[in-house]
């Protein structure tokens, strides 16, 4: 029997549970020399704030055993050049796009979201991916996602200026003590979904030189290297939905997603989408390569619906 | 963006000691016969389940279109590091995913000009095939090798075949004349009158290649040697500072916008020991102060 793939972000529903990851992928035109990005359940855009930046100074990445640490800064166009040149772009090779916003205050944030809905390309936006967990930021690893107050008022401001069927997803750090509390605090604020995990942050020293590899000396760690974290991150919060801690909203699950049983893993905990990430940087295909794997796996155990595997582990403790 | 292929097995069939390097030719259909001097290949190392995930990324040494396993590039590797000596352990019939050609080749001269190209090292590999190009145009093309010591230069025969003239320095006057290229170029410019110099190589010769061709009224074009994580233009990790046209300097991507460049458009006072700090005055600088 044919595998129905399609999943569900709230409001809207994707043709299949794979996306990019955000800052993994850049804007769509350098991976869609491999690839037709519509084949994607969504293409989630590298994180957009307000104004132009530059990103940090270089070294920005060192390899570490399965992943690598990065410092790239968020740097980008800027929102109003994303508007008129990145989204435009994106819709016109049919991509449905998951954009990812930042901003250094809650305010910045509502004035990206603002602007985006005024894009004339809106109507291939498929929801918003609001980045309150990026470490590499000024206040190193002082994110918003690390309180749950912070956590709240961003989501809240975004999703006033988003129409009402706009999902509004935010994502969510793994380095915080209690994930559940944050997650809680989004979703009470009008949150219509979670990404889990961003980066953890960590350093490398250079031992030749002695000195902190990266520029910027912390950056955030990814790769197949972390992918239990975020099992474990989508695992807590898929389990306190179930039991009633919190309403039940879309998971999407990131974080060292190499293969489809990987992206497997964070489905069976829980997540209803999956993103791919640092793996497209050793597989520009990966994105495509892990649905196809994915499907080939769901449907290889016997179901006729990838809805019907979201959070199935949960019943077999 | 240019046409790229991946791949996916492409069979190694030759592997052999150059000095201190490897000289290695994959089987790579697709990126053989679209391939241009100063571009690049994005090698992936250690297998399907290697931990070490990011790609590295070769300028191409010369490329077969229509060898007799079909087309072969040819690349030269400084096993350094795990991954580089993971690729040149391989054995014939062994294979690993490549993805190319990428980036921005050298521009040619549009009309036949005499030419000086140099290479630091390894940084050789890319010159001897633009020295055919450029020779195919009616150029002449004047190589400079340079390399701390002799079993670090690459291609000296190659070049004495390849070039109008040769010459070698070494930083401890192993072979050739003693010092580095900053030595002998100056005396290669006047001799030539060359007016484009091409070079590969660590980013201080590229910048003493820079500075030496504009005393001689030469426009010189580099090829960068960043890291990179993907080698595609997605990472952003590649980048450096570069002044565009419209006067502004940009952090760019060296395996998009590059890795070639106009030696004058690099923005070389950002560079120090191995670390590049953003220009303040770049493009979004000011944005990066703030948070």
């Amino acid at each position: 029997m044919a595998l129905d793939l399609s999943t569900s972000l709230g409001p809207v529903t994707l043709p299949n549970p794979v996306m990019t990851a955000s800052g993994c992928a850049a804007n769509g035109k350098e991976l869609a020399r491999f690839f037709d990005v519509d084949r994607l359940g969504a293409f989630v855009t590298k994180t957009v704030m307000a104004q132009p930046r530059s990103g940090r100074g270089t070294p920005r990445m060192a390899e570490t055993p399965s992943g690598m640490l990065n410092s790239i800064g968020l740097q980008g166009p800027g929102i109003a050049a994303f508007c008129a040149g990145d989204l435009p772009m994106l819709k016109d090779l049919g991509a449905r796009v998951l954009v990812s916003i930042a901003g250094g205050t809650s305010t910045e944030f509502a004035d990206v979201a603002a602007h985006l809905r005024e894009s004339a390309a809106f109507d291939c936006v498929v929801g918003v991916e609001v980045n309150i967990s990026c470490p590499n930021v000024a206040n190193r690893g002082q994110v918003f996602a690390c309180d749950p107050l912070s956590s709240a008022k961003v989501v809240a401001l975004v999703r006033e200026q988003l129409p009402r069927d706009t999902p509004v997803i935010a994502k969510l750090s793994p380095d915080v003590t209690d994930i559940v509390s944050i997650a809680q605090s989004c979703v009470k604020a009008g949150a219509t979904g979670l990404t889990m995990i961003n980066t953890l942050l960590g350093v490398v020293i250079d031992t030749e030189t002695l000195r902190p590899a990266l520029y910027a000396v912390t950056g955030g760690l990814s790769g197949p290297a972390i992918r239990p974290v975020a099992v474990r991150a989508v695992w807590q919060v898929a389990a306190a939905m179930r039991e009633g801690r919190l309403p039940t909203v879309p998971i999407i699950g990131v974080g060292g997603v190499r293969t489809g049983r990987d992206a497997l893993e964070l489905v069976a905990a829980g997540a209803a989408a999956v993103q791919v990430g640092t793996a497209t940087f050793n597989d520009p295909t990966a994105p495509v390569r892990v649905l196809e794997e994915l499907a080939a796996l769901v449907a290889g155990k016997g179901f006729t619906r990838f809805t019907d595997v979201v959070g199935v582990a949960h019943d077999r403790t | 963006m240019s046409p790229v292929a991946q791949v996916r097995a492409a069979e190694l069939i030759a592997t052999r000691r150059a000095g201190a390097y490897h000289h290695v030719t994959f089987v790579a259909p697709g990126i053989a016969e679209s391939a241009r001097p100063g571009q690049f290949v994005a090698v992936a190392v250690g297998g399907p389940t290697s931990a070490n995930l990011l790609r590295r990324a070769f300028s191409i040494h010369k490329v077969t279109p229509s060898g007799t396993y079909g087309g072969t590039v040819d690349l030269v590797i400084s096993a350094k590091g795990a991954g580089t000596q993971w690729l040149t352990a391989l054995r014939a019939h062994d294979t690993t995913d490549i993805v190319g050609p990428l980036g921005r080749p050298f521009p040619l001269p549009a009309e036949a000009a005499p030419c000086v190209l140099v290479g630091g090292g390894y940084g050789s590999a890319p010159l001897f095939w633009l020295a055919a190009a450029l020779k195919e145009r009616g150029c002449q093309a004047h190589l400079v090798l340079g390399a701390a010591t002799e079993s670090r230069l690459f291609g000296v025969v190659d070049a004495r075949r390849a070039g109008d003239s040769v010459h070698v320095t070494t930083d401890d006057g192993t072979a050739g004349t003693k010092g580095t290229v900053a030595a002998v170029l100056p005396a290669v410019f006047r001799e030539t009158g060359a007016v484009v110099a091409y070079a590969c190589g660590p980013m201080g010769m590229l910048r003493s290649v820079t500075e030496i061709s504009a005393a001689h009224g030469a426009v010189a074009q580099v090829a960068v040697e960043e890291a990179m994580a993907c080698g595609v233009g997605v990472c952003m990790t590649c980048v450096i500072p570069v002044t565009g046209n419209d006067g502004l300097t940009r952090m760019v991507r060296s395996c998009a916008e590059g890795p070639v460049f106009r030696g004058d458009r690099i923005r070389w006072d950002a560079f120090d020991g191995g670390r590049c700090t953003v220009p303040e005055d770049a493009v979004g600088a000011q944005a990066m102060r703030s948070h």
